[in-house]
């Protein structure tokens, strides 16, 4: 498998406090990785280095092989990146298809033309991509309404819009309910499989994660304490150590 | 180097006063979030109570113990209008308690005419303090040092009570974080109350003080006003050194201005103001603004929609009727009507980037006044043929627009609008003091159109057919992938870069398109009535514009339009009586109280609520 992400030595700082230090990873071509770590441990503020709306104090971001440290956000997307965030940040007053609809206007290259109406214009593909997240009955609702849970998903739909080769998810199931998230990963994990999409994305859920990652990275305190499969996270003595104070770690055996 | 000197001290005892004024806004600012336009009518209050109970109380201790009071009462009337006016209000947008403060302006400029009358107060002198001392050979007023004496105590007392306090702790803390403090058991309505109260005394203090030196009269809030906000926009919105700092800044200019450069007085302060802002986009001292809060009023926007059968109808029997006016209509209710198109269109144009794309403008009248003049030059000057000087109007304006964007794109919120508003006062400063070219307020007369249109009809069906097209063409590009990129750019700027939209690029094309269209609206404007004067570029000008987009509601696709339409109708009503002002002031207060959705939103709403088609009706 090629590497589609490659990060290297990644740092910043605050007035001298290092939130990330010196973060090295990769994500291969198809893959399904997931970023934990306890609050404050840097995931976030490596998130936003990565997708360009934070700037590294020092180390390097490569998408495909090319550098993309420090550029901007909407460049990094042109590239291929797509990415949904923690609070999701779509348009209230536009309706749900609309809100992909804007995203496929971009991907189109269509930003600046004024003479065909907006809501005409893709609107079969946009019909499309609900379909892939469910969404598709709630099409003509508006955004400003819908339940938290479907704003994720729908958010999902816009990030995939413009078919990318890799999709950052910061925390794609803060917020919902139990089901719901297991329902959202499922989603994912069969984009991934189905598309060949590789996803990065950080998680609280310690239930999300092991059941879905491939493989699972751990950040503590800015730096990068683990990086393997579930069962190698789960054998890592660091690891146990930061998050139960050297206890056992997610037992397989604590579904039974 | 005597002479200098003595310039500098008048220049710091003018400070005094503007310091005052100043630090009362920032203080309100930085708590309440509110930007009060009204603070000038409070400083206006304090001039006119001071000189009141100047006459009244005698001696050392009445002149003194008059400032004292005059600080109170004012304060006192600061927290009567805040409780009234703003307390209702604090979760709106910020859009809405601007015009909710200018309502506030109008109410006591009335009430300042009926209690005071029109003619102008001389201040009395301080009594011990009328000579001069003599500095360096240089006469300098008494009064002037002794002020400058006094401020840096009343800096001093401030800050300490800002800073060392446990109210001053509680004001910093609710600059900070309202809501943090809210639910730490702090009645924040009552902070909010005494902070403005406060505010609302400094800036009467400002008022009695400089009394010897001024005097009182009803331009005082107006003149002022700008002064006041390039100090706070310079210094840092919420800092209180920040805000003493371009005080003695701006007044040290002035002074040396009105002594070395007397043509551009009025220019120098905004041009100041515009190169800290280039240099510092936050002032001198200010910090950046934590993504400004925008709360919401009612439902949330709904999505936009095309007009449906019955609306295209109203719509199309609204354009016969115009159509079809002249042949009933007498000549001043057609001039009535070419009125409220321009003015339409100069609102639509304001509308379509403040409702899409969330720019505030305050300056939106330097297009409209620039489309204006630029054509009026051409035709003045040579003799251009009015169908080519006619075309100069928007180009003009888009141009301008293209030049005022670029610097101010960059800002948001209040920065933004406060720098819109420093740009269009250079224009009217250029078009008021450059009398070689533009003959200052003389004006430009004889602007007329060609002959086949000189006729009151002919230029009616040309108002109409630019006018409303100008207004269908912005409809259209609402509708449009790039109305829509400009929205999006609003809704969650955030998503937006991260989906490939340029959202300052986009903003900054709205801004000029919204330009050329202002520019339009002029050039139609300064062919109908055959002359054009600086008034058209005024801050008024400007605020005309904003409440009117306000009045028909920002949240609707046609408030700017209708908003046009009702206020060109009820200007030509209420002018007539004695004290409109305070009339309007009402209407556009209440307004904001009890219908914050505007004219068409309420209607708008009032219209679901009867056909029952809710969508939360629907589930």
């Amino acid at each position: 498998m090629t590497e589609i992400l490659r990060v290297e030595n990644l740092k910043k700082s605050y007035d001298g406090f290092l939130a990330v230090n010196g973060v090295s990873f990769a994500v291969k071509q198809g893959e399904l990785k997931a970023l934990i770590g306890p609050n404050g441990a840097g995931k976030s503020t490596c998130f936003n280095m990565l997708m360009g709306q934070l700037k590294p104090t020092a180390g390097e971001v490569f998408f495909d092989g090319a550098r993309i440290t420090g550029k901007r956000p909407r460049e990094i997307w042109r590239m291929g990146v797509g990415r949904t965030f923690q609070i999701t940040g779509t348009y209230q007053s536009m309706t749900v298809i609309e809100n992909v609809q804007m995203a496929l206007i971009s991907h189109h290259r269509r930003l600046y033309s004024v003479l065909p109406r907006a809501w005409k214009l893709y609107r079969e593909e946009a019909f499309e991509f609900l379909k892939t997240v469910s969404m598709q009955d709630q099409a003509d609702r508006p955004c400003s309404i819908l339940a938290y849970g479907d704003l994720k998903r729908l958010e999902l739909a816009i990030a995939l819009t413009h078919r990318p080769r890799l999709l950052l998810m910061d925390e794609p199931t803060a917020g919902m309910a139990p089901t719901a998230r297991v329902e959202l990963m499922q989603l994912v994990a069969d984009i991934v499989s189905e598309q060949g999409v590789s996803v990065l994305f950080t998680e609280h859920d310690m239930d999300v994660v092991f059941a879905h990652a491939h493989h699972i990275m751990v950040l503590n305190r800015g730096e990068l304490i683990a990086d393997g499969s579930a069962a190698e996270v789960r054998a890592n003595p660091q690891v146990q150590e930061v998050y139960l104070g050297g206890g056992t770690l997610f037992k397989e055996a604590s579904h039974a | 180097m005597a002479f200098l000197f003595a310039q500098f001290l008048t220049g710091l005892a003018n400070a005094s006063s503007l310091f005052l004024v100043a630090s009362g806004l920032s203080l309100i600012f930085g708590v309440t979030r509110i930007v009060n336009f009204a603070h000038g009518s409070f400083y206006m209050l304090g001039a006119f109570i001071g000189v009141t109970l100047m006459e009244l109380l005698p001696g050392h201790v009445g002149f003194w113990g008059a400032i004292l009071l005059t600080g109170l009462a004012v304060g006192a009337i600061g927290a009567f209008v805040e409780m009234v006016v703003l307390r209702p209000i604090y979760r709106a947008p910020e859009l809405f308690q601007l015009v909710a403060t200018f309502g506030v302006i109008l109410v006591i400029q009335d009430l300042a005419l009926m209690i005071w009358g029109a003619e102008d107060r001389l201040g009395p002198r301080a009594p011990g303090l009328r000579g001069v001392w003599r500095i360096f050979g240089e006469p300098v007023p008494k009064y002037d040092i002794v002020i400058i004496a006094i401020t840096p105590f009343i800096l001093f007392a401030l800050w300490y009570l800002i800073t060392r306090t446990r109210v001053g702790v509680l004001v910093r803390a609710a600059t900070q974080d309202r809501e943090m403090v809210g639910a730490l058991g702090v009645n924040q309505a009552w902070l909010f109350t005494g902070v403005f109260a406060l505010g609302s005394a400094l800036a009467g203090w400002g008022g009695a003080l400089q009394l010897p030196k001024g005097g009182a009269d009803l331009l005082m809030d107006f003149n002022i006003i700008g002064a006041v906000f390039v100090v706070v926009v310079i210094g840092g919105m919420g800092s209180l050194p920040g805000a003493f700092i371009a005080a003695v800044l701006i007044s040290v200019l002035n002074v040396l201005g009105v002594t070395y450069l007397p043509q551009s007085t009025l220019v120098l302060m905004f041009v100041v103001m515009a190169v800290v802002l280039i240099i510092r986009p936050y002032g001198l001292l200010g910090r950046e603004e934590v993504a400004g809060e925008h709360g919401q009023v009612g439902a949330p926007e709904t999505p936009i929609r095309p007009y449906g059968t019955t609306g295209q109808m109203l719509v199309i029997a609204l354009l016969a009727l115009l159509a079809a006016l002249p042949l009933f209509a007498d000549r001043f209710l057609l001039i009535l009507m070419i009125d409220m198109v321009v003015f339409a269109l100069f609102a639509a144009s304001l509308h379509f980037i403040l409702g899409s794309g969330g720019l505030v403008s305050f300056g939106h009248a330097a297009f409209f006044g620039g489309g204006a003049y630029a054509a009026a030059l051409l035709v003045f000057h040579t003799d251009t043929p009015m169908e080519l000087a006619f075309l100069f109007a928007p180009l003009a304006a888009g141009l301008l627009a293209l030049g005022i964007g670029w610097f101010c794109i960059r800002l948001t919120g209040v920065y933004f609008a406060m720098l819109t508003l420093a740009f269009s006062q250079l224009v009217w400063s250029l078009a008021f003091q450059w009398r070689e070219v533009t003959r200052g307020d003389d004006g430009l007369v004889n602007i007329w159109p060609s002959p086949w249109l000189s006729g009151t009809v002919p230029y009616y069906y040309f108002t109409l057919a630019l006018g409303i097209g100008g207004i269908l063409v912005l409809r259209h590009i609402i509708h449009s992938p790039f109305g829509y990129a400009l929205r999006a750019g609003r809704d969650s700027p955030r998503q937006a870069e991260a989906m490939g939209i340029d959202v300052k690029r986009i903003q900054f094309a709205a801004f000029a398109l919204a330009g050329v269209m202002a520019g339009l609206a002029g050039g139609i404007f300064v062919f109908s009535k055959g002359s054009v004067f600086p008034t058209e570029l005024e801050i008024a000008a400007s605020f005309d514009a904003l409440i009117v987009v306000f009045l028909g509601g920002v949240k609707t696709l046609a408030g700017g339009v209708v908003g046009a339409g009702f206020m060109t109708v009820a200007e030509d009503w209420l002018t007539r009586l004695e004290y409109w002002r305070l009339v309007l002031g009402l209407v556009i207060i209440a307004v904001v109280i009890i219908a914050p959705e505007g004219i068409v939103g309420s209607l708008r709403r009032l219209w679901t609520r009867l056909r029952g088609t809710d969508e939360e009706a629907l589930q």
